[in-house]
């Protein structure tokens, strides 16, 4: 085999890529429809999978359609993203007892024994997904500050990517150079086909992806297979739902921190906090510490936080961003400019996840461009 | 543990209400027997007519002020208790009897009681922190007994309790629920509503019904609006900020805003 070269795996043969994944110890986590929205839950056969499914978005809008095939990933990204697996909403960091006799009311940290760590295999990561883990790998693992649970999790996680064959209302993965397609950080990439017979053409990214791609039964991709998944992803980047203009945006978002239109959002915001919980990048915490009654046994949780409580910048007196203008004004500009400074890159991978899922559908492509056209007339202002 | 000498002695005072907080606090069942091991349950109702004379290190108080008796009594209680904690939306907002805030209750006497000379009510139902100092408020109607616990362990031992403030949202989306407005239309609270119960309704396919209050700045007008374009009508708007916190303040102002428009259509 040759690296990058693409093969054909029949859609009726995908069962033997989740078993291969299983027989190697991972635990094999996918997309399933639950309470009218498809997810990423734990999958053991094909048919957990949501076969015959699409969705449709809008801003704060979300609903599964039937589609007229048998398409085994022919819908965009749901609520769910796989920062829940690696980076936990709800994670113990140590638990502590405190020691009465002799220490006198010392608490010393609990030497646990390490339980069996989940080795994830993700199953349809989307290309602006694998961006997503990308920046928070940057965030989360990089050499000066590391967090361990996360690093472990991560370098243990097997990422079979699915390549984006449309593209949803709410998305502009092409605005933002990270899809439709996948272009690194996966072990196998798959494109959906459903023209003539059901298959996928697959192309390992890593070496442990081609191991498992060599124990499935598979062909070499014809030149017309190969064009043909080529010209979907190109059909897909041609017909995104939104857009979002980046030239000059950094400097654009730095330029409009008094702008007035932050107030004209603020008053349909309503601070909920959705947008950054459903965002794939947003990696915010809080620390809990917490007693039981006796106060001899503590805990130590981290838990997701956001940008958009009070309690986020909470300072001795108060909390510094105390409107929802403040709050809004922090979230966007720290996604789509300061985060620039601090990581080289954009914090927004387009995945139109804070569109859909904003109650009340605030669209930051929407809002991006009302700044700028605002700024621009401002300029032309006699 | 060997046992402190002399534990801390907590109270819990019943004002208007329907006592479903303080049976949250019996319904604590497995830390009950810890809770009664690490505190003097000094007056209790719902759990004992014994009552043990103050002062007291805690005073859980549900219930809001609805007589003039009342309105002396929280008094003493506030001087003879160290610390003050109003439990439940009738003691932090005035429960759903403070309907009646919105009507002339001398009418609804009349109507209810065969002789209403006998009633000594006041005009409105109001919170405790209206008149006296309050240390904490636990919100929700009954409160959460895991905030119960979480407040009571927090307070024996001196340190911060973590009962955030922000919406339900926060408490669906890090439990991976599915927001049932966006995926469903299903008209809820949650948005503007504080977190505590665990995202209990959402979590049932039902919107929240904003048991815990208002969060921290809700914003209930951009709510209203997307309830508005979920084909909700302007009296049930109106309905859903009337009910155990319909006096909290940013639910008193949206409801009248919707009192007001509704009465213009008409």
């Amino acid at each position: 085999m040759e690296a990058g070269e693409q093969f054909i795996l029949e859609a009726a043969r995908l069962g033997e890529l989740l078993s291969a994944l299983a027989h190697q110890g991972y635990e094999v986590i996918g997309p399933s429809i639950r309470d009218g929205a498809i997810v990423y839950e734990p999958v053991h056969t094909v048919d957990d999978l949501p076969r015959g499914w699409t969705d449709e978005q809008g801003p704060g809008y979300y609903r599964l359609r039937r589609r007229d095939d048998d398409a085994l990933f022919g819908f965009n990204v749901g609520p769910h993203s796989w920062k829940k697996f690696l980076y936990p909403a709800s994670h113990r960091l140590f638990t502590a007892t405190c020691q009465q006799n002799g220490t006198q009311g010392a608490f010393r940290i609990v030497e646990e024994v390490p339980s069996r760590q989940p080795r994830y295999a993700f199953l349809g990561v989307r290309a602006c997904e694998l961006h997503a883990i990308a920046i928070l790998d940057k965030v989360l693992a990089s050499p000066n500050y590391t967090d361990p649970d996360y690093k472990r999790l991560r370098e243990s996680t097997f990422l079979v990517a699915v390549n984006c064959t449309q593209a949803g209302a709410t998305c502009f993965c092409a605005s933002m150079g990270t899809g439709p397609g996948a272009d690194s950080g996966y072990d196998l990439v798959l494109t959906e086909l459903l023209e003539g017979s059901h298959r996928f053409v697959v192309r390992a990214g890593s070496s442990r992806g081609a191991d498992v791609l060599a124990a499935l039964t598979t062909r070499v991709a014809s030149a017309e297979e190969r064009e043909l998944a080529s010209s979907q992803l190109d059909h897909a980047a041609a017909h995104m739902g939104r857009q979002l203009d980046t030239g000059g945006l950094q400097a654009l978002l730095y330029r409009s921190y008094d702008h007035p239109h932050w107030e004209a959002i603020a008053q349909r915001c309503l601070s909920c906090a959705n947008c950054t919980l459903v965002c794939p990048t947003c990696f915010c915490t809080t620390i809990e510490d917490v007693t039981d009654l006796s106060g001899d046994h503590a805990e130590r949780w981290r838990r997701w936080d956001s940008c958009f409580t009070t309690a986020f910048s909470y300072l001795h007196g108060g909390s510094v961003r105390s409107s929802t203008k403040a709050r809004y004004r922090q979230w966007m500009v720290h996604k789509l400019a300061a985060w620039i400074d601090q990581f080289d890159e954009s914090g927004c991978v387009g995945c139109g996840r804070c569109i859909a899922w904003c109650p009340a559908g605030i669209d930051i492509t929407a809002e991006a461009r009302a700044l700028r056209e605002a700024q621009a007339a401002g300029a032309h202002a006699p | 543990m060997p046992k402190p000498a002399k534990r801390p002695k907590l109270a819990v005072w019943k004002f208007a209400s329907c006592d479903g907080c303080q049976l949250s606090l019996l319904d604590c069942e497995d830390e009950l027997l810890a809770i009664a091991g690490a505190v003097e349950i000094a007056n209790f109702p719902e759990a004992s007519r014994a009552v043990v004379g103050g002062p007291y290190a805690l005073s859980l108080v549900e219930g809001s002020i609805t007589t003039p008796h009342d309105a002396e009594r929280i008094h003493a209680i506030r001087r003879s208790s160290r610390m003050l904690v109003t439990i439940g939306a009738c003691a932090t907002a005035g429960g759903i009897q403070a309907l009646r805030n919105f009507k002339n209750v001398r009418e609804m006497t009349a109507i209810v009681y065969a002789h209403p000379e006998y009633i000594a009510t006041l005009n409105k139902s109001t919170p405790i922190k209206d008149h006296v100092a309050v240390d904490f408020e636990l919100r929700g109607c009954p409160v959460n007994k895991f905030q119960l616990v979480e407040l009571i362990s927090a307070l024996l031992h001196g340190r911060k309790p973590n009962i955030p403030a922000f919406s339900v949202c926060m408490e669906c989306k890090r439990r991976g629920a599915i927001c049932i407005m966006t995926a469903r239309g299903i008209p809820c609270m949650g948005p503007v509503t504080q977190a505590g119960c665990g995202a209990l309704c959402p979590g049932y396919e039902r919107g929240c019904f904003g048991c815990f209050g208002p969060k921290e700045t809700p914003n209930s007008h951009s709510l209203s609006t997307i309830w508005s374009g979920l084909g909700v009508g302007e009296q049930d708007i109106l309905r859903a900020y009337r009910t155990f916190n319909a006096n909290a303040e940013p639910f008193r102002k949206e409801a009248e805003s919707h009192e007001r428009e509704h009465h213009q259509d008409h």
